[in-house]
């Protein structure tokens, strides 16, 4: 999503709400949370009217979730209080939520892996229950899919477990649109395009602009500020649990949100950057993808940054896992010359060890390196931890903390770190930098161009089309088949978005 | 204080806790009379427990549906071996031990042999190896010297000052796995595997290596087991194993270990174990009846797994 050519709806001036003339939906006077020793949130007033679309922008830990989970009911604010629709709510519920009209899909994906897609749906909606019941759910996911995602290819019948990552996403999100018996008015949408790609992406923007357009509302939270810039009619920022700004999003641009949220500065694509690298470099890696008919074949060399690029969920992470297991035992159409090690996009299920510490989550891939004699030094364990925290910035007060006790950034920095700290040569990323802010992304950058520089390979597949700007060749994926080889210089969306869907088999 | 509190988050504190009131209780029961004797009886019949509750505890922190049901063949079978493999010579004791680890120890690949390669859960692979285990012992136990060498019994039955040998052994063993669960990369990888076992691989664990050393570990542990038992009761028989089954798994979740993986601990296995023991010696000095001493048994294990269970999930 990076340059302003989707098809996005936007209403003119004259539709748009002026704020307050309307009824509000939700509205919260300072709202203040505290976890243990850490205020999430300092007083906040936050209110939604019909009709409109707020953008809420921050960085990780700035308190947008809080924010949003008090809002959607799964946390009551330490004082303040809540209104929803004009009347005062005491004993405010999830439940209560419901019935109000509000819900939500959170960056954590809720949908039982177990059940299908229909069986989901109906966790939702009580009032589908007698004979058929499965089937009326499932004509009431599919219709609203086919809503939202025209062409998604997701049965009801599939079991959610079997979805990628991002077809989770798909579903999580239009089952949060479905209405049987309770009101609906206004959907939060937490990072909801961070395990998809741009096409899906468009399509949900679209959608959450019809949605709107109809008189009810939305909250788009989202680390790609275009998307919030383009979608939103009212953009919140928030720093440190405080609300900085907020104001129509005509009144925004690019620089300011940016220099509003605080942090890093704004800055220019890093193309040219990288100079010309002396040529002759060792291969680390040359795999052909299990469908490829044709010779196309990634190679990557030392020193390399090779973007795998194209729909989310079209043979990308399975060419990288076939990697990652042919470093172990040997594969055919795969060498790999170099000890491998793998970024997880998914934290939660290919990831995080949700016991142990920060810095047992970072040691787990260097233990033989971590022994003195037999036994794992805990002071060299420390001090691989102490050495990352600083190095890629993982704020908290005690690496001993358990790893639940980061954002959902910092505890991929941790991930991050647990793959560069290793001996890895070659450092597969499986888009690992979903849900992350604007500020670590552009640290990540700086540290895998730093690495490569040094001689290590990466192979980064990744849904966001700016970052493949860091890459020096970029493979399109479609159809699990490698389909167009770019260098950096030819790179474009509109090529990437072209190569996925051409005809090209 | 403050030492105080740290040692009462650890899980395992509490099943010392119950093994001393339960020990109180009879004590005061019989007035203080054989307060030192059951102490003594108590840790000889608790090593045997504390044994295969290590390995089994191993088998466990794998993750959900990991457990050993073929340790009571297991343990009748080695027995069985020890005994045939001693014959009754005291120059054969070594070589009757390392039989019995060994075959405890290819039952255990066995085990993991059929998870992987026939992708049976380890409930139903463990539980049909232990019918055949048990078929084996059968047939081959059947008319055997089945005495252990007067030497080998003397030594299972050896006190110190009160005190077995055979349990200060089995402490230093349990320290030996404390210190192979938190500091070794094999207990690491263990913990790892339980946690998270796709997250495990994609950090670069070996994952079907450490299962597979994990079910051989906890098979020969069970063979040494046999042995030792044959030995402490002077004979072998097929169901010398039976109350380790339940046994095995009771103390590795009283002792605070986690049944859903990747959380372990050794003390409390001990702990637990002579909680159990000392359960038993206090209803039977109470002189309840057999049916109702099971019955007790069975509420009580309930009851503590409730009561240590009511921690809160990580989030």
């Amino acid at each position: 999503m990076a340059a302003g050519n989707t098809n996005v709806i936007r209403p003119s001036g004259a539709e748009k709400r002026s704020g307050a003339a309307n009824g509000d939906i939700v509205r919260l006077d300072g709202a203040e949370k505290h976890f243990g020793a850490v205020r999430a949130l300092a007083g906040v007033d936050f209110h939604v009217v019909s009709g409109e679309c707020v953008g809420l922008v921050g960085h990780n830990g700035a308190g947008k979730s809080t924010l949003m989970h008090m809002v959607a009911g799964t946390l009551t604010p330490d004082s303040g209080a809540i209104r929803v629709h004009g009347g005062i709510e005491e004993s405010y519920s999830v439940s209560r939520a419901r019935q109000l009209g509000i819900r939500c899909v959170f960056q954590e994906l809720s949908l039982c892996p177990n059940l299908s897609v229909a069986e989901n749906t109906r966790i939702n909606h009580a009032s589908l229950s007698g004979f058929g019941w499965r089937r009326k759910a499932a004509e009431l996911i599919a219709a609203k899919l086919d809503e939202i995602f025209p062409d998604h290819g997701i049965s009801a019948w599939d079991i959610v477990g079997d979805l990628s990552i991002g077809r989770r996403q798909m579903v999580e999100v239009a089952r949060a649109f479905t209405v049987t018996q309770d009101r609906l008015d206004l959907v939060i949408l937490d990072e909801p395009t961070s395990s998809l790609d741009a096409h899906t992406s468009g399509q949900l923007l679209a959608f959450v602009r019809r949605f709107v357009a109809g008189g009810k509302s939305c909250i788009l939270i989202s680390h790609v500020l275009g998307e919030v810039l383009r979608n939103a009619d009212r953009i919140v920022v928030m720093r440190d649990g405080k609300m900085v700004a907020s104001d129509a999003a005509g009144a925004f641009d690019r620089d300011r949100l940016v220099t509003v949220m605080g942090g890093a500065e704004a800055r220019q694509k890093v193309a040219a950057a990288a100079a010309a690298k002396p040529e002759a470099r060792p291969l680390r890696v040359r795999a052909r993808p299990a469908g490829q008919t044709d010779g196309k074949e990634l190679v990557a060399c030392a020193g390399e940054i090779i973007g795998l690029a194209g729909l989310a969920g079209h043979g990308q992470t399975d060419l990288l896992l076939r990697i990652f297991d042919a470093a172990a035992r040997a594969k055919a159409g795969i060498e790999v010359t170099a000890p491998v090690a793998l970024v997880a996009g998914d934290r939660q299920s290919d990831g995080i060890f949700p016991q142990w510490s920060i810095a047992e989550n970072i040691g787990i891939r260097s233990l033989a390196r971590l022994r003195n004699g037999l036994l794992i030094s805990p002071q060299r364990e420390a001090e691989l931890a102490a050495f990352w925290q600083k190095k890629i910035g993982i704020r908290t007060p005690d690496m001993n903390n358990n790893i639940f006790s980061l954002s959902g950034g910092n505890q991929q920095k941790a991930l991050f770190a647990r793959a560069l700290g290793s001996d890895a040569q070659i450092v597969l990323m499986d888009d690992p930098m979903r849900g992350v802010d604007i500020g670590t992304k552009l640290e990540v950058y700086d540290l895998v161009r730093e690495e490569a520089a040094k001689g290590r390979t990466f192979l980064w597949y990744t849904t966001e089309t700016e970052e493949l700007d860091n890459c020096d060749h970029i493979h399109v994926f479609k159809n699990g088949r490698i389909v167009a080889n770019l260098t950096r210089d030819e790179l474009t969306e509109e090529k990437i978005i072209q190569s996925s869907f051409g005809d090209a088999a | 204080m403050a030492s105080l509190k740290t040692l009462l988050a650890r899980p395992w504190i509490w099943s010392f806790v119950g093994a001393l009131l339960v020990w109180l209780a009879t004590i005061a029961f019989t007035g203080g009379y054989g307060a030192g004797g059951m102490v003594t009886a108590a840790l000889s019949l608790a090593v045997f427990t504390v044994i295969v509750g290590v390995g089994q505890m191993f088998v466990i922190t794998l993750g959900p549906g990991n457990v050993d049901l073929s340790l009571p063949a297991n343990i009748g079978l080695a027995s069985a071996v020890a005994m045939k493999v001693m014959g009754g010579s005291d120059s054969m004791i070594v070589i009757g031990l390392l039989a019995a680890l060994a075959c405890g120890a290819a039952i255990g690949a066995i085990n993991y042999l059929l998870i992987w390669a026939l992708r049976i859960p380890p409930i139903i692979a463990t539980l049909s190896a232990s019918f055949i285990i048990q078929s084996v012992d059968i047939s081959y136990g059947r008319g055997l010297q089945i005495k252990p060498p007067p030497g080998f019994a003397d030594f299972t039955n050896w006190q110190v000052l009160g005190i077995p040998v055979l349990a200060i052994l089995t402490v230093l063993f349990t320290v030996g796995a404390a210190i192979a669960l938190q500091r070794m990369i094999y207990g690491r990888s263990v913990l790892a595997i339980g946690q998270n076992i796709r997250a495990a691989w994609l950090a670069g664990v070996n994952v079907g290596r450490i299962r597979f050393l994990t079910y051989t570990l906890s098979g020969a542990l069970g063979g040494l087991d046999g042995a030792l038992l044959a030995g402490y009761f002077r004979g072998a028989n097929v169901d010398i194993g039976n109350e380790y089954l339940l046994a095995s798994i009771a103390v590795v979740v009283i002792g605070g270990t986690s049944v859903a993986g990747g959380k372990a601990n050794v003390p409390g296995v001990w702990g637990a174990a002579l909680f159990l023991v000392l359960l038993l010696t206090m209803l039977n000095t109470f002189g309840v009846s057999a049916g109702v001493r099971l019955l007790l048994t069975g509420l009580i294990i309930v009851g503590v797994i409730t009561a240590a269970g009511g921690e809160k999930a990580v989030r």
